[in-house]
């Protein structure tokens, strides 16, 4: 899979690593969040069969990490719409 | 001899001697070993995997379900693709494949490649695809599983890359081609990105079934013909052909060119059909023709249409659809970047009448052959079919069908008629399976390439490695380094040495490379905020030219790293990771300050290998600190615990740290890793005088676990909090830090989670095996609850015992009780302890 | 002064090595380590064009903003590293000279600068068989057409991570490669050289 960062442009998957869904703000207010709403911050992913947000960094590049929609099916990238989010 | 005198493409000048299954033949150069064995009269290539049935060749390529063979170490080798080579030693094989207990001595090779235009295939169709490409300057490459081109190469434009004898296996995403080409000494896998794909994979043609269609000397029509042609091979004397389409028509023709009787042209569109076959030891003897007429012949040409070859371009979810007209399954819309040309197309000009399948005289199924590789037949089928099976898929597993190393190239689309025929399915709507990678087999030394032996994995080396080698030090891993792990002198044994290498740090004077640590350099106005987040206990009281050791939790609150953070300067300080950690820790750093902490203005830099780093340890490391460093006041209110001083010895600028992970007055000195050995070889000399002793990784752990420092992923595995460590005085509650709110979780306030402790078994003999299971109950003969393990267990020369450390439920609670460890065919009890086993007061580490 | 006795580059075992493979391939492809040169890591904010501009006049060339190029004035040169990121590079003996024009540059803005002289050794693949020699290891276009003079690019070889550079219209890749792989990156270049 080549993915495209958003630096160097497209690289092989090798030169990445995956971190995982994308967009899960760490929240602003870590004690006022009660057990069950941290714990879905802490252990909660989305998991769908089809487009995801997830984030990558390009470890063996520019060391940038970003995000990406992925279709889980047929692993069709589409950058992010909002490329500046850093979530 | 059935070699024709005259004809085909091959050096009759070069007779090439080789062996099968012991006997020897002659072949010439440019045969494969199916054309060779043809040519000498070989019809019995390997025996059927269920039923031992004998089989022949029945094609002329990697489509080839009958002739397996060994050669050499390599097994499962198709006789229609192995090149004859002079003194090649083949063998048949039943079905399966034999491993080798001989080391692999071929060589395997992988390259990437990128191009504009890929076409796969070298036939008329992909030649002249990638002249055409080739007109705008573009790069081309143009593949072929065959070791020549059926047109010349001569003429292809300089742009033209040709690989021959290169099959490509498998299309990926965003057109990533893998691609296996095979080469006298091994073989190279070739990754290809290409801008456009070109599938110009031509068809394979399918036979028929028939009751017995299985004998050697019944081949597909089309390989016939290669073999006439190209081999100037007669693979019989009398040949009979059996057809449903027009393209067996100038095989006739070729027959009798070559010297062939043809008994008789079989046609299903004239309601002709063969409906058994006879034979003896040596294959095909007879048919029986629909009616009872016997033709005696050794030689049954069959064709029952051709599938189009879209093996490639179903992998990349490209879709099929029945054509009716050539009864076939051909490419149904488009897939991005790939063309599919020709016959891959289905570009055919033919007539067919589509014949799934031939009864036989007595109602007998089990002799119709669908799968000769899985020797599948009719019959096996409709027991599926029978058992309620329809989809193909399903047929598919309870039958095997098309699960042979060929992953029926010549079965599926029959497989996918007779599913029709005997579910009643329009064969549209049955459709074909689901194609995967890789297309012809693959060796794993191929994928591995030079990714074997020492290259299996990067060996990292630090600077004073050419030193250790030269000691005699003993090797361990840790993650991709290689660190010495003791030093054995003369015959001393492993017990030995680290008992010696112990004493000498506690005694006396010892040394270690510390190189490996991880080391992440941290500039900025926010740095001491950054590291009061990043760490669980705060650094902003710590001054400018001081070290804090630091503990790192992930948002669960588990302890995921730890290290010493060193403050070099105003808003400048350097933090060491756990050999293993650097890179994740580094790229987990700037994940939160990319994404999470944009606010925050600091910059990382990984400087683990600019640095080498070497441990000077123990009561009388001060004095040989002293005697290289002669301008630095070594007592201990000059440079206390965790004090930094910058030095040179020698022309070695070094960076000093007072730092100890063994509990000992020590002392790690930091110089560029060009200077590391000189600065060891340097370190030696001095402490020579006192006897200084090299360590490794053992004594390290041994040392470090008698004072009770834990070791992250050893007592830690990510399910432990700094709390379950006992280490709650290095978790801040006056600022927040990642992972903070998780300790306040119900689960990790839990007052049975497991603890460290120390383990003395009760027989100070006994050494624990890290790993063993902790119970309570000394009867284990019943079920037992496990209630902790081990996690570090040493012999102590300092103790004159053996301990362990362990994470035990309650461990704290448990302080002076017994636990017991099951082990093989016996308990062993031990006593819990608190996990510190000297110098609780730090009284040497301060002096 | 710096005393050559006690300094070592990361793969001084290997210069018999790379001889025998240069005597057996002639001048198709050669190998040699060009250890001790001066590497300086800078970190400041691109966007900041008065920084920018400073840092452009104590180092006597503008730093390279198009990402995986590099820029060099005589005997120094930047690569790009990411988007506030670059690799000062200078001849042996520069790196405290280097250390003071970029942190003259920076002025007490905001920045990091780090000596990473020995992070990395360099290694100079050379020959008409050189570009043949990486594709066995490294994923990326190294046609002249994609990876023309004064690209750079990290990625990997094999599975080291390692800076590329081609300096030049001469048939020639520098390598940064992390000191402690240097030895597995040298091995898996000379085995992969057999394949030519």
């Amino acid at each position: 899979m080549l993915i495209p960062c958003p630096w160097c442009g497209d690289r092989e998957d090798i030169e990445f690593k995956y971190g995982g869904a994308a967009q899960i703000a760490y929240p602003a207010n870590p004690d006022s969040a009660d057990d069950a709403a941290w714990a879905r911050y802490v252990f909660f992913r989305p998991n769908p069969k089809g487009k995801m947000a997830e984030r990558w960094v390009h470890s063996a590049g520019c060391r940038r990490w970003f995000n990406l929609v992925r279709d889980t099916v047929t692993h069709e990238i589409t950058p992010t719409p909002a490329a500046e989010e850093r979530r | 001899m059935s070699r024709l005198p005259e004809g085909g493409r091959i050096d009759r000048s070069r007779p090439i001697r080789f062996t099968f299954n012991g006997h020897t033949y002659q072949g010439c150069a440019g045969d494969t070993l199916a054309s060779a064995l043809l040519a000498n009269d070989v019809r019995i290539v390997a025996r059927s995997v269920t039923y031992g049935r004998p089989r022949g060749v029945f094609s002329a390529g990697s489509e080839e379900p009958n002739a397996l063979v060994q050669v050499g170490s390599e097994t499962m080798l198709r006789a229609t693709q192995v090149e004859l080579d002079d003194g090649l030693e083949a063998a048949s094989l039943n079905g399966k494949g034999r491993l080798t207990s001989e080391p692999e001595t071929a060589r395997f090779d992988k390259i990437y490649a990128h191009c504009e235009v890929l076409v796969v295939g070298g036939g008329p169709a992909g030649r002249s695809a990638a002249q055409s490409a080739a007109q705008t300057g573009d790069r081309v490459i143009l593949m072929d599983e065959q070791p020549l081109l059926n047109s010349d190469s001569d003429g292809l434009p300089s742009n033209v890359r040709v690989l021959l004898r290169t099959t490509a296996f498998g299309l990926y995403d965003q057109n990533l081609v893998l691609a296996a080409e095979r080469r006298a000494d091994g073989g190279r896998l070739w990754q290809i990105r290409a801008r456009q794909v070109v599938l110009a994979t031509g068809a394979h043609e399918r036979p028929l079934v028939f009751a017995n269609n299985d004998r050697p000397g019944i081949l597909l029509a089309g390989a016939v013909r290669t073999y006439l042609n190209r081999y100037g091979v007669a693979p019989g004397t009398r040949g009979v052909v059996f057809t449903n389409n027009d393209t067996t028509a100038p095989l006739a023709s070729d027959l009798r060119s070559a010297g062939i009787a043809v008994a008789a042209i079989i046609d299903i569109r004239r309601e002709q059909a063969i409906v058994d076959t006879d034979g003896d030891d040596d294959g095909l003897r007879a048919v029986t023709l629909a009616g009872g007429d016997r033709i005696e012949c050794d030689l049954l040409c069959v064709s029952g249409g051709f599938n189009p070859t879209d093996h490639l371009y179903s992998q990349a979810q490209g879709k099929l659809r029945y054509d009716e007209r050539f009864a076939c399954f051909r490419p149904d819309g488009k897939l991005p970047n790939v063309t599919v040309l020709g016959a891959a197309n289905g570009e055919f000009d033919f007539a067919i009448q589509p014949c799934w399948l031939v009864p036989g005289t007595n109602g007998d199924w089990s002799a119709h052959f669908v799968d000769l590789e899985r020797d599948v037949t009719v019959a096996d089928m409709q027991r599926a079919v029978n058992a309620g099976m329809r989809s193909i898929e399903h047929v598919k597993r309870f039958t095997t069908i098309g699960t042979g190393s060929d992953q029926g190239k010549t079965s599926g689309i029959n497989e996918v008629g007779l599913v029709g025929a005997l579910t009643g399915q329009p064969i549209g709507g049955v459709g074909t399976t689901t194609y995967r990678p890789p297309y012809v087999p693959v060796s794993f030394a191929l994928m591995a390439g030079r990714n074997r032996g020492d290259l299996f994995d990067p060996i990292r080396l630090t600077s004073i490695q050419p030193w250790h080698v030269a000691h005699g030090a003993v090797f361990e891993n840790v993650g991709q380094w290689k660190r010495p792990w003791y030093f054995p002198r003369h015959d001393e044994d492993m017990e030995g040495a680290v008992q010696r290498e112990c004493r000498a740090a506690r005694e006396n004077v010892a040394i270690m490379d510390v190189s490996t640590l991880g080391k992440i350099d941290i500039q900025g106005p926010d740095a001491v905020e950054f590291l009061n987040r990043i760490y669980t206990n705060a650094f902003d009281t710590l001054k400018v030219g001081f070290g804090r050791y630091g503990l790192m939790c992930k948002a669960d609150g588990m302890v995921f790293d730890d290290g010493v953070v060193m403050h070099l300067g105003p808003d400048h300080w350097l933090a060491t990771t756990t050999t293993g950690g650097a890179a994740a820790v580094l790229d987990w750093m700037e994940e939160w300050l990319q994404t999470e902490w944009p606010e925050l203005t600091v910059r990382l830099t990984s400087v683990t290998d600019h640095w080498s780093a070497v441990a000077v340890v123990g009561p009388q490391s001060r004095d040989v600190v002293h005697t290289l460093f002669p301008a630095i006041a070594v007592d201990t209110q000059s440079f206390p615990f965790m004090a930094i001083r910058e030095g040179e010895t020698g022309g070695i600028p070094v960076r000093l740290h007072r730092i100890t992970f063994s509990g000992e007055l020590a002392y790690e000195l930091w110089t560029p890793s060009w200077y590391g050995l000189a600065l060891w070889e340097a370190v030696m000399a001095a402490g020579q005088p006192l006897g200084i002793t090299p360590y490794g990784t053992e004594a390290m752990h041994v040392l470090r676990a008698e004072k009770g420092y834990i070791i992250c992923g050893q007592e830690t595995d990510g399910t432990v909090t700094p709390q379950d460590l006992g280490m709650g005085w290095i978790v801040s509650k006056k600022k927040p830090f990642i992972g903070q709110r998780s300790h306040r979780r119900g689960d990790t306030r839990r007052a049975d989670r497991k603890h460290l402790v120390g383990l003395l078994p009760v027989d100070g003999e006994q050494l624990l095996p890290e790993g063993a299971q902790l119970v309570l109950d000394e009867n284990t003969s019943a079920a037992v609850t496990m209630i902790g393990h081990v996690t570090s267990s040493y012999r102590s020369a300092t103790l004159g015992r053996t301990f362990a450390l362990g994470m035990l439920q309650r461990g704290r609670e448990r302080f002076g009780t017994t636990v017991y460890v099951p082990l093989n065919g016996h308990v062993v009890a031990a006593t819990v302890t608190e996990p510190i086993f000297y110098d609780r007061e730090n009284v040497r580490r301060d002096s | 002064m710096i005393a050559e006795a006690i300094r070592r580059g990361a793969l001084a075992d290997y210069a018999e090595r790379f001889t025998t493979l240069y005597e057996t391939a002639g001048s198709s492809v050669s190998i040699r380590e060009l250890p001790f040169l001066a590497q300086l890591n800078l970190r400041v904010d691109a966007g900041d064009t008065a920084v920018m501009g400073q840092v452009t006049d104590y180092l006597g060339f503008s730093l390279p903003l198009t990402p995986n190029t590099a820029s060099q004035a005589g005997d120094r040169r930047a690569l790009w590293l990411g988007p506030d990121e670059w690799l000062i590079v200078g001849p042996d003996d520069q790196a405290t000279s280097l250390e003071q024009a970029l942190r003259g540059g920076l002025g007490g803005a905001v920045g990091s600068v780090v000596d990473v002289s020995a992070n990395r050794t360099v290694l100079e693949i050379r020959g008409s068989k050189g570009h043949d020699l990486l594709a066995h290891g490294v994923p990326i276009d190294l046609d002249p057409g994609a990876f023309g003079p004064g690209c750079c690019a990290q990625t990997l070889l094999a599975k080291a991570q390692v800076i590329i550079e081609r300096r030049d219209e001469a048939p020639a890749f520098q390598l940064y490669i992390r000191s402690s792989f240097a030895s597995y990156v040298a091995d898996w270049l000379l085995d992969a050289a057999r394949a030519l």
